[in-house]
């Protein structure tokens, strides 16, 4: 090796430890910046000061880092009474659970069905469903969250005074009825599944139901986990539909993040209550998160054929 | 690519216009009339009847339990809250002469009260909806009779029932998969958004009404749309003075926030699959770790951390840079709007680059390695190698999530609404400094009760991303060769 070319490879080498060392940096500060609102949400979860005279600060106070920790906030999240109703928070979670589990299932099955017919089907009207299905995705989802309001009112699934329960049925119906038309990820996904392995199926003698539940379906695993995650997680994220169906003033049926947004800016906000919130938080995102790491192979296989099939 | 040269003039061909189709199926309908047994001529009358001259009794049955349940609804007109349905409603959606206890009076110049004209177009608009499955339904009685007759000619038995059955599980499989979904959409998206679109038409602003004492309304034509213009609708001159300003900024918004999550979010990826780099697995899981948080916590988590008293501001303090809390996310009447703008388009990348990082990072590893290498021999810098290959790759991939993230920031309700709730605020307006006509809509319906401006603020929106959806998706190939993917 000639000594000038040993001396391009050393600048060579050192050129790349530089520009390594500079993305590290790079991805660090990142990565801070990234965590910092939520580490702050953690830590505001756990902060127990005091004032001179003995009482509890719950707003957001300026300093970054707590100058005590404690479990209070959480201890008091679980016991308090928000917008009249007693033991809100633990009520808030199990009807966020109820909703996201039977979401979940109806959700899953309508979009893996319309998938399916979309992408492995060939039938009249086909065309026309994705078309009419195309429109109306692109008229803004309030439009029809109002009048969807004034129908479920009209038939007592919410604001229904005798049975105010009702309106979580409803809500389950918002959210899941047109779960269908957002088949599309999953068709993409349908579509990479060679039609040869249907056609030869259906030479064998195959309905096109054995052809779904045995075929497909098993080959189908990724797309289910990812509709069922999305979809189980909708309810914990959303609070626009929830706040709007449920009404304001039926406390005892919100949703978690309706509660918890209502804690600092609802009809009665409190400042004071920052701190409860933040424990709230911490208490949503750790199922959400976990759910979320655990199934993160799914999670971006979905979001990489969604970003191909737009 | 031959067979296709073959097929494309066939298809040219045989397509036939609207009207063409609408005459065939016409002189469907005659002939079926004509050449039908006497099974199948009676179905066109009562449904099931051709099954029952069949000896299909039971598909016979249910065609005729529906017919008679739809006319049941549309003469004997049940009523929910006082609001009819069935030929009533028909009569009741012009909302003339409102019979049932209301109506408009001229010598007072208020609306009586009694009934309620927003159930009476949502009413109306399922009893149309009902005449046309009633149709759907009357079709296909007698094309079912109409097939036992041809079964019949040629020798073979009319399907049973069970055969029936079974046939929605294999040739009509699409029939059993497509209907929970067609009822459900058409319930709870296509009909209240059709109804919503109406609302648009009409007098509907329930401040107003509530201040009668009323639940009636009429139709008025486009002065709504007009009120854009004129500043005379239910809003006030609000909709004439900010319609332009927050369509605006919703562009820009949409813009900027589109492309910076973009290109941030490639860049990240770049950086995280550097080869090389060690830790890759920790860096994506960190990344991954703030989508995974519901964003209505980071968002307002963000929103308390810069707000007037939070740590943000302390720490610029304390740095001695600032004397006064700065509104950053315009909360407060008087903030700086151009702050909060900017503001709200930073945060949002923070939203959004993850996004794009674990989306593009699949991309960026399937880019045939060789173009680099052969960039590479000719001597090409890591940024012509970034400009001039992975670009372009990307983006032609991403083209179609582009245009739909674009579509979906146009409409992006959660940022604006946890961040900063449209603020910075203006006296007298809805509309504050950084509201997209999304949260305006939600502002001018839910908090103010103008449906009618609300749902024309809607269909503007329509309007925009339609036609943005329009010149390039449909353009796109994975639009019009969806099938040659297969």
């Amino acid at each position: 090796m000639s000594l000038q070319k040993k001396k391009r490879v050393a600048s060579q080498s050192r050129n790349r430890k530089v520009s390594l060392g500079v993305t590290y940096a790079i991805l660090i500060v990142m990565g801070i910046i990234w965590l910092i609102p939520l580490v702050w949400i953690l830590l505001s979860a756990f902060r127990c000061e005091y004032q001179a005279d003995g009482t509890f600060i719950g707003r957001v106070t300026s300093n970054f880092f707590p100058k005590n920790y404690g479990l209070k906030n959480f201890k008091d999240l679980f016991t308090a009474t928000y917008y009249g109703v007693p033991k809100a928070f633990p009520r808030w979670m199990l009807n966020t659970l109820l909703i996201a589990i039977i979401d979940c299932l109806i959700s899953t099955f309508l979009v893996l069905s319309v998938a399916y017919c979309m992408s492995k089907l060939r039938f009249k009207l086909r065309k026309a469903f994705m078309n009419i299905t195309m429109v109306i995705g692109l008229f803004p989802g309030f439009m029809s969250m109002i009048a969807i309001y004034f129908l479920l009112k009209s038939i007592g699934l919410t604001g229904n005074p005798a049975h105010p329960g009702y309106s979580v049925i409803g809500l389950i119906l918002a959210y899941s009825a047109g779960a269908g038309l957002g088949f599309q990820i999953a068709k993409g996904f349908f579509d990479v599944i060679p039609n040869a392995l249907v056609e030869s199926a259906k030479l064998d003698g195959c309905t096109n139901f054995k052809i779904f539940r045995q075929i497909i379906l098993p080959l189908a695993k990724p797309i289910i986990i990812y509709q069922a995650l999305m979809s189980f997680t909708g309810p914990w994220m959303d609070f626009i539909f929830a706040k709007v169906i449920i009404g304001a003033d039926n406390a005892q049926y919100w949703t978690v993040s309706v509660g918890l947004y209502s804690m600092l800016f609802g009809t009665h906000p409190d400042t004071n209550l920052f701190t409860q919130f933040a424990a709230g938080c911490v208490i949503v995102a750790i199922p959400i998160v976990t759910l979320f790491m655990f199934l993160q192979q799914y999670y971006v296989e979905g979001v990489t054929a969604g970003a191909v099939k737009g | 690519m031959a067979s296709k040269a073959i097929t494309a003039p066939k298809n040219k061909a045989h397509e036939l216009t609207f009207f063409e189709k609408l005459g065939n199926r016409f002189s469907n309908f005659r002939k079926r009339f004509e050449d039908g047994s006497l099974g199948t001529k009676l179905a066109h009358f009562i449904f099931g009847a051709g099954n029952f001259y069949h000896k299909q009794y039971v598909k016979g049955a249910i065609f005729l339990l529906l017919q008679i349940a739809i006319l049941a609804v549309m003469i004997f007109c049940p009523s929910i809250n006082g609001t009819p349905y069935g030929w009533k409603a028909l009569a009741n959606l012009p909302l003339k002469n409102l019979s049932e206890g209301g109506g408009f009076d001229p010598a007072t110049g208020h609306f009586t009260s009694g009934s309620d004209c927003k159930l009476m177009i949502l009413f109306g608009f399922v009893t149309i909806a009902l005449i046309i499955i009633y149709f759907m339904i009357w079709n296909m009685s007698i094309a079912s009779s109409y097939k036992a007759d041809m079964d019949k000619k040629i020798g073979k038995k009319p399907t049973t029932f069970k055969e029936d059955m079974a046939e929605l599980l294999d040739g009509k499989f699409h029939v059993l998969m497509l209907t929970p979904t067609c009822i459900a959409a058409t319930v709870f998206t296509i009909l209240p958004t059709i109804f919503m679109i109406a609302l648009a038409f009409t007098t509907y602003n329930s401040q107003d009404m509530n201040d009668l004492g009323t639940n009636l309304f009429r139709w008025n034509g486009l002065q709504n749309f007009a009120a854009v213009f004129t500043g005379e609708g239910s809003l006030g001159m609000e909709i004439k003075n900010r319609f332009l300003p927050v369509l605006g900024w919703t562009f820009i918004w949409a813009i900027f926030a589109t492309l910076s999550c973009y290109f941030g979010g490639i860049i990240l990826a770049l950086l995280i699959n550097k080869k090389g780099l060690n830790g890759k697995k920790v860096f994506r899981t960190v990344f991954i770790f703030t989508i995974a948080v519901p964003q209505f916590i980071s968002l307002l988590a963000v929103r308390n951390l810069l707000g007037e008293y939070g740590p943000f501001n302390q720490f610029l303090k304390d740095l001695g840079w600032i004397t006064e809390s700065i509104g950053f996310l315009g909360l407060k009447t008087g903030d700086s709007e151009k702050l909060a703008k900017v503001m709200v388009i930073i945060v949002n990348m923070w939203v959004g680059i993850p996004y794009t990082m674990l989306m593009t990072s699949g991309i960026l590893m399937n880019i045939p390695a060789d173009l680099y290498e052969a960039a590479r021999v000719d001597g090409a810098s890591t940024f012509k190698m970034f400009f001039k290959i992975t670009l372009p790759y990307v983006i032609f991939i991403t083209t179609p999530y582009l245009i739909s993230s674009f579509i979906g920031n146009i409409n992006s309700f959660n940022t604006i609404f946890l961040l900063t709730g449209g603020g910075p605020t203006y006296t007298g307006y809805q509309a504050g400094g950084t509201d997209l006509l999304v949260t305006w809509l939600y502002k001018v319906t839910i908090d103010q009760g103008s449906y009618n401006t609300g749902a024309v603020i809607g269909i503007f929106t329509f309007i925009i991303t339609a036609t943005i959806t329009l010149i390039t998706y449909r353009r796109s190939k994975a639009y019009n060769e969806e099938d040659t993917f297969q």
